[in-house]
């Protein structure tokens, strides 16, 4: 990994190998895996051409027994041990599956703190290690596809995802052995695909209808800059939710009672089948054969599943407005809609879609692969695939507010919806008793005045601040969201010049530990050893490291003193050495004290390029 | 990073100290700086140069909303003046503007009452119109060095605001009923 690359101008980066990175739509029913190759983005199929991974794992004593096509065959013979739609299930616990009313699936559940847990005859899977499962099979075919191993990976994720289902969607990829290169929001990678395909300029709402959530974004494309003016969404409405609508009333219709899971699941598969079919048709059977002998045969007329599913459209519809007023902006503005998820085939989606805009949706990319396709793009840029002037720049926001709970329950919001990421935002708090020695901090998440009606991400406590009287304490509690949209939070007590600080990312469910545990694992079942594998990883960061700082020596040598040159130099020379010897964990922290150490230059580094491209855009201006 | 972040968001940015920015200024010269710093033109930096990335990042989308909104805008202004505008301490407003506002608060009740979707709409519009003229004025007040007078206009405007981002929030709350 290099040190910092900037480039001047006039100055040629070093050439490097094209480092193969893929990006992942890793979806409620299905998943995808894309590349760059030869310039093109293009879907990686499988052995059998099928650029569809159906988001089932299913599992048995021994561990995994198949993914994909082959779990989706098993899980009408099969139901508690197939796991479907798993991602309904990141970051969530028992209660809000509840709420959302999607307890009535086949599973096993054991609440976990943070996350549910699912009961497999393999034992109890997290939804994070369901996921990995998931990865890891996209991870194999494309290395067997690309030729070689991956160097990273864009992960994609509902804009809606909350920084619980974003925390859990990383661990996933991080347990299944993806270096993730970036979390990107579904829809706009779907506006990267789309809008580089189409050199596209001006405002753009993506209107992303998925298995199990639902997103709308409104991007404004102009000069190679894809910013997101602001984002809406459900992260626990989509496709599926159709299905049940019409499979609900098909029970209703035929008086079924005392359904077996089989006869749920079928009943399900059946009315999605009849979903599409209503998408080409006007009519549509109906047809079950159930466990009991019983037969069920309903006639569908599209009127009538219109009908039964107009108060989910509706949901969708008032989102996509309140994400329009969010952007300032009215309905006239958008210059074009891009529509994605498979669920945007149904036909009274796309008339919704187009009378609340004005205009026929965009409809000429495949609306199942385009996420994945903007995805890869992402990661064959952030790869370092690109030369200057053929890149583009991404400014994404966060969906839901970011608080602190204040004295009587409430949400003191400290980072608003649709800011712009990464971004940072501190707040003081005082003590409400003498005193007082520790606060008790806790982060929420969403838009509503009562802590109660948010999403709790994080508790913690700030302790030994000196006893001081009410009111006289200044706590400042931190919040910074990075480029994944990943929040960590620290407090420092401040008048006292003792400082009490604390960092917390907060975690659900899933310890770091707990995930080095399930990677160990991992490593030993593949009949790797992890230390040798680690060993060989440090040695490659300090050369790296080594080879990177050199370079910025030659450009930017002089924007360092003699003495913070030799305290770097002396890191370096203590780096060669350590990494002469077999201990990784020595050689990591050789590693992390030259990080430190050089922040500074880099930072120098960093102003001085704001500058060149500053003044360089003066001298364009005036050359005009 | 001290050093670096001494510049103030008007100087980082290339643009004179004064309320009125010329607004494409504004974007490109965050284009630009956001072009070299932001986290994604570092995906393949060490742990160093990522976190510096963030940092820089982070200051960028600061600054830029900071000095696109006109409300915040003027409150830097002041603040790097170093006036207070004391928005918790000092409360006291003008008669008429009070005797306004209540007007306002009570026309967006009505509506609100009624479920007039279309009412909340026009009131939005025309408090919108009532700030834009009151940007210009607190702009004028800035800069010509009126700081009383601005810090006056700008808690009127801390109002305005309020009352519009809560016809925002009624709008909503009917919209999903």
């Amino acid at each position: 990994m290099a040190l910092l690359q900037i480039f001047e101008p006039g100055l040629a980066t070093a050439p490097h190998a094209h480092r193969l990175a893929v990006g992942i739509d890793l979806g409620t029913t299905n998943s995808l895996v894309a590349a760059v190759r030869s310039g093109v983005a293009a879907v990686l199929p499988d052995h059998q051409g099928r650029p569809l991974l159906p988001s089932v794992v299913r599992y048995d004593a021994h561990g995994v027994n198949a993914v994909g096509h082959a779990a989706a065959a098993q899980a009408l013979s099969d139901p508690k041990n197939t796991i479907a739609s798993v991602k309904r299930y990141m970051g969530r616990g028992l209660a809000d599956i509840r709420a959302q009313g999607g307890a009535q699936a086949p599973y096993d559940f054991v609440d976990a703190p943070g996350m549910l847990k699912l009961v497999t005859r393999a034992g109890e899977k997290s939804p994070v290690e369901v996921s990995a499962d998931i990865l890891r099979a996209l991870k194999v075919r494309a290395i067997e596809s690309l030729g070689g191993e991956l160097s990273g990976a864009v992960i994609t994720v509902p804009a809606y995802f909350d920084d619980a289902q974003r925390q859990a969607t990383k661990d996933a990829a991080q347990l299944a052995g993806l270096e993730v290169l970036r979390l990107i929001n579904e829809p706009t990678a779907a506006a990267i695909a789309y809008g580089l395909e189409n050199a596209a300029e001006g405002v753009y709402a993506i209107y992303d209808l998925g298995g199990g959530t639902f997103d709308i974004s409104i991007l404004r494309l102009s000069r190679g800059v894809f910013e997101v003016m602001a984002t809406g969404g459900d992260s626990a409405l989509g496709g599926d939710d159709f299905d049940a609508a019409l499979a609900q009333w098909a029970v209703h219709e035929a008086h079924l009672s005392g359904l077996s899971l089989r006869d749920q699941r079928m009943l399900l598969i059946e009315a999605r089948a009849a979903k599409e079919r209503l998408s080409d048709a006007d009519t549509s059977f109906y047809s079950l054969p159930m466990h009991d002998g019983r037969t069920l045969g309903l006639h569908v007329t599209r009127k009538l599943f219109e009908a039964l599913t107009e108060p989910l459209l509706k949901k969708t519809l008032v989102v996509t407005r309140k994400a329009l007023r969010d952007a300032g902006l009215s309905a006239v503005d958008v210059k074009g809609t891009v529509l994605v998820g498979g669920a945007t085939r149904m036909p009274q989606v796309r008339q919704a879609v187009a009378k609340q805009f004005g205009c026929a949706p965009l409809t000429d990319l495949n609306p199942d692969e385009v996420v994945a396709l903007g995805a890869a793009m992402q990661a064959n840029l952030l790869a370092g695939n690109h030369s200057e002037g053929d890149d583009w720049l991404l400014l994404d926001v966060i969906p839901l507010s970011l608080g602190l709970e204040t004295m009587g329950g409430l949400a003191e919001r400290v980072i608003p919806r649709n800011s712009t990421i990464p971004c940072a935002r501190a707040q003081e708090f005082t003590t409400f008793k003498d005193g007082q020695t520790a606060m008790a901090i806790h982060v929420v998440q969403g838009e509503r005045d009562l802590v109660a009606d948010c999403r709790s991400l994080a508790r913690f406590e700030l302790r030994g601040m000196p006893p001081m009287v009410a009111g006289a304490a200044r706590i400042r509690v931190s919040f910074q969201v990075d480029a994944d949209g990943l929040l960590s939070v620290s407090a420092e007590e401040k008048t006292s010049g003792v400082k009490a600080q604390v960092v917390v990312k907060p975690s659900y469910g899933l310890g770091d530990d707990e995930i080095a545990r399930m990677l160990r694992e991992s490593f030993e079942r593949a009949g790797d050893d992890i230390k040798v594998r680690a060993l060989a990883e440090q040695r490659v960061e300090a050369e790296q490291m080594q080879a990177a700082l050199a370079a910025a020596f030659a450009a930017d040598g002089a924007l360092l003193s003699d003495a913070e040159r030799a305290v770097l130099d002396a890191l370096i020379a203590q780096l060669r050495e350590t990494a002469q010897g077999s201990d990784h964990i020595r050689i990591k922290a050789a590693v992390e004290a030259l990080n430190r150490s050089s922040e500074e230059f880099a930072a120098r580094r960093m102003d001085r390029s704001i500058k060149v491209a500053l003044t360089g855009r003066m001298v364009d201006s005036i050359g005009v | 990073m001290s050093k670096v972040f001494s510049q103030n968001f008007f100087e980082w940015f290339g643009l004179p100290l004064a309320f009125r920015v010329d607004t494409q200024m504004l974007s490109n010269a965050y284009r630009e700086i956001q072009g070299q710093v932001h986290p994604d033109r570092h995906a393949q930096s060490g742990e160093a140069g990522k976190r510096v990335a963030m940092q820089f990042s982070t200051r960028a989308n600061e600054a830029f909303d900071t000095l696109r909104n006109p409300l915040r805008r003027a409150i830097y202004l002041l603040e790097l003046r170093g006036v207070d505008i004391g928005a918790e301490s000092n409360t006291a407003m003008e008669p008429a503007f009070l005797f306004e506002q209540m007007e306002w608060r009570e026309a967006v009740e009505d509506a609100l009452t009624a479920k007039n979707v279309d009412e909340l709409d026009r009131l939005l519009a025309r408090l919108r119109a009532d700030a834009r003229l009151r940007y210009n004025k607190l702009g004028a007040l800035i800069d010509t060095n009126a700081d009383q007078a601005a810090v006056e206009a700008v808690r009127q405007l801390m109002f305005l605001e309020k009352v519009q981002s809560e016809i925002g929030d009624s709008l909503a709350a009917l919209e999903n009923a």
